[in-house]
Parts: C-alpha cells; structure tokens; sequence
C-alpha cells in the first residue's frame, strides 16, 4: 500500500495511456461483475461489450461507487469491481464512507484518473490542481488502497482488486488523452434485464 | 433527548410491524440518513442480523445503493425525510432510465403544524419534485394506514417495477411544539 502521505508529497504523475493500463489491470474481467461509471464508460463497454458480467451507467453521475456496493452486498457470492473516473467520484465522495462502513470483502473501486473532464471539453478537474483521491478513500476508511502511476506498479494493483480481505481502492493516474471511441449501450432497461438474468437465471 | 423519545414511542404502534411486514417481502437492504422519523425502523435494521443496515451520508447514494442491489436480485429501501428528497432528484434519473423498482419511505417535515420556518421549503416541494421525476406518491395519515399503503406500494415497485414514495405525514408522526 502506497501511504496517502507519501503518494500525496509526491507530484502526481499523469502519463499512463488509459488505453494499455486499464485493460491490463482489470486483467481477467470474468473475475468480477463490472459497474462502469462516467469516465471509464466506453474504454469499459469496449472491453466487455455484449458480457452478461457488466453494466454500464450513461449518466446518473456519482452513482458507480453505490451500485457497486448494493450489488456487492446482495451477491456475496461475487467479486464486485467498479470502474469510475475522477469527475465522477468527485462529485460522490461520502460514498467512499459508507463503502468503509460497510467494508465488504467482494468489492473493488478503481478510478480513472486524468485530471480532466473529458466529456465536456477537458477542464481540469481537482485532481490535477492538488486534489488526492486515494488519499480521501483512505481518508475515508478504506484500509486497502494504492495509486497507480507507473507501469511496474499495475501487477500489484491487479491484485489487490482480486483479494478479499475488505473493500479495496486503487486510483489510475493516466494522461489526459481520450479513450478509445465506442458506442455506450443506453438502454438501460435492456442492460438491467440482462445483468439480472444472467446472475440468476431461473428468476 | 425527550423529543426523539417522544418520536419513538409513536412509531413503536406501528414500526415493527412495518419492519416485519418489509423483511417478509424480502427487503435485506435498509439505507438512511439518520432521523427521528424513521427512528425505531432504522433500530430494528441495525439489529438485524439477516439484513444490511446502510448508513448514507447523502440521501441519494441510497438510490444508487438500491439500484445496485435489483442488479444483484435483491430488495431495499430507503428511508428518508423529506428535506433529503431533495437530494435525490437528479439520482433518480437511473432509476427512470435504467428501469429500476424502487421505494421510498418518506419522514414529512414542513408538513403539518410545523413550527420550523426552514422545513416548509422542501417539505411543500417533496410531492412535486418526485412526481416530475416519475414516481407515483401515496400519503400516510393515520396509524390503521401505514400497513396497507406500504403493502400496496410494494406491490407496485416489486411487482411491477414502478418508482413509489410513502409519505408518512405529520399528522401521523406528530409535529414538534416550539
């Protein structure tokens, strides 16, 4: 584990292409069901497209880091990844509390961080101005976290996401650049359906 | 604390049957902001060892929560009072477009009799707001209600995959005396 007091007396590196790093360290994404947050969405839908294993949210912003954790309660059985970006976690910090608080074995939370709001035009976000969210999930009582900045770091990150001795946090510094471009299924009723019946398919 | 006493001993006629009405439906997952209204509900969740009790620090990560919960087959609640419904509103967008049940157990405040100047602006606005986001709203008067409506109301979300908030109203509740 990095300490949030030596990642945060560091400057942030943000150079990892989003486009190599993500995908390497999700690694094996039949591990886990995946909740994709804004940020992360269509590098995700492009990973996982057509995978009964994973929903995508295309709005409903701040809401990746909860839906992970209502699932991971209701399907101990299941390890629960959720992939979100820095503007999106920014704007649900208390969620990060309340996953502490409930600290479940089968959840992971990995943050895309570039710095920016992609979507809108690239506006720094907090995070490229002083803002340190691996420090604010420790902060916030998630005892297992770590930053990613380097390549040689991804390994270890990859499996930390895979233990189960409580909830974990890793935060993915990359560059400020875009995501590979992919159509986002925003049919969420039909994503819903489909999530469902592939968990329990006799409902 | 005699007010939140106060609020207790009127919820205890009706809250654990409520509780056990909810649990019998197979609700596991029970999530709030702290409240004297929802008091003696939020208590029997925390002591339940076959339930998630879920303390937010916004109300709407509780939708959230809930939705995450369908995903995974299973049922929840959210308890509130009416100034957090007003934290919802742009939330319960995934709940419109992503197709999701969900219920909402409403604390009125700003109500009836109210005696706080602060509570009305919300209070006055819940019922609007989450009409306009597409939830239906059934309103809670008299203790002999509460089973039934929650009952139908859940018969609505679970069964049909509607959106329902249960209003459970000052004249039920009481409102405080300045």
């Amino acid at each position: 584990m990095v300490t949030p007091a030596i990642s945060a007396a560091l400057p942030p590196k943000f150079i990892l292409d989003r486009n190599v790093a993500l995908p390497k360290l999700i690694g094996r994404h039949e591990d886990f069901l995946v909740v994709a947050g804004l940020g992360s969405a269509q590098e995700i839908s492009a990973l996982m497209e057509g995978r009964e294993n994973f929903y995508v949210l295309g709005g409903a912003m701040g809401a990746a880091s909860m839906m992970g954790l209502g699932l991971a309660l209701a399907r101990p059985d299941k390890h629960v990844l959720v992939v979100t970006g820095d503007g999106e976690l920014l704007m649900s910090l208390g969620s990060l509390a309340v996953v502490a608080l409930k600290n479940p074995p089968n959840l992971s939370i990995v943050c895309v961080d570039n710095g920016h709001y992609g979507e809108t035009g690239y506006q720094k976000t907090h995070t490229s101005q002083g803002t340190n969210l691996e420090a604010i999930a420790a902060g916030s009582g998630i005892s297992r976290t770590m930053t990613v900045e380097e390549d040689g770091q991804i390994p270890t990150a990859s499996k930390l996401i895979r233990e189960a001795n409580g909830a974990s946090f890793v935060l993915l510094r990359v560059a400020p650049t875009d995501s590979v471009k992919y159509r986002v299924n925003l049919d969420g009723p039909s994503a819903r359906y489909q999530f469902r019946r592939a968990l329990s398919p006799k409902r | 604390m005699p007010q939140i006493d106060e609020a207790k001993a009127k919820q205890s006629a009706w809250a654990d049957d409520l509780y056990a009405l909810m649990r019998a439906e197979g609700i596991t997952q029970f999530c709030f902001v702290p409240d004297a209204g929802h008091a003696r509900l939020i208590d029997l969740s925390l002591a339940d060892p076959d339930a998630h009790a879920i303390a937010l620090t916004t109300e709407e990560e509780g939708i959230a929560l809930l939705a995450g919960a369908d995903l995974g087959g299973a049922r929840g609640v959210l308890l509130t009072q009416s100034s957090g419904v007003g934290n919802c509103i742009n939330m319960l967008s995934l709940i419109k477009a992503g197709g999701f049940p969900f219920l909402m157990l409403v604390s009125m405040r700003g109500d009836f009799g109210e005696s706080v100047r602060w509570q009305y602006a919300m209070g006055q606005a819940v019922e609007p707001t989450v009409q306009a986001m597409g939830m239906m709203t059934m309103r809670v008067d008299r203790p002999e209600d509460v089973l039934p409506t929650v009952s139908a109301a859940m018969n609505s979300v679970f069964g049909t995959g509607h959106s329902v908030a249960v209003l459970f109203t000052q004249k039920l509740l009481g409102a405080k005396k300045l």
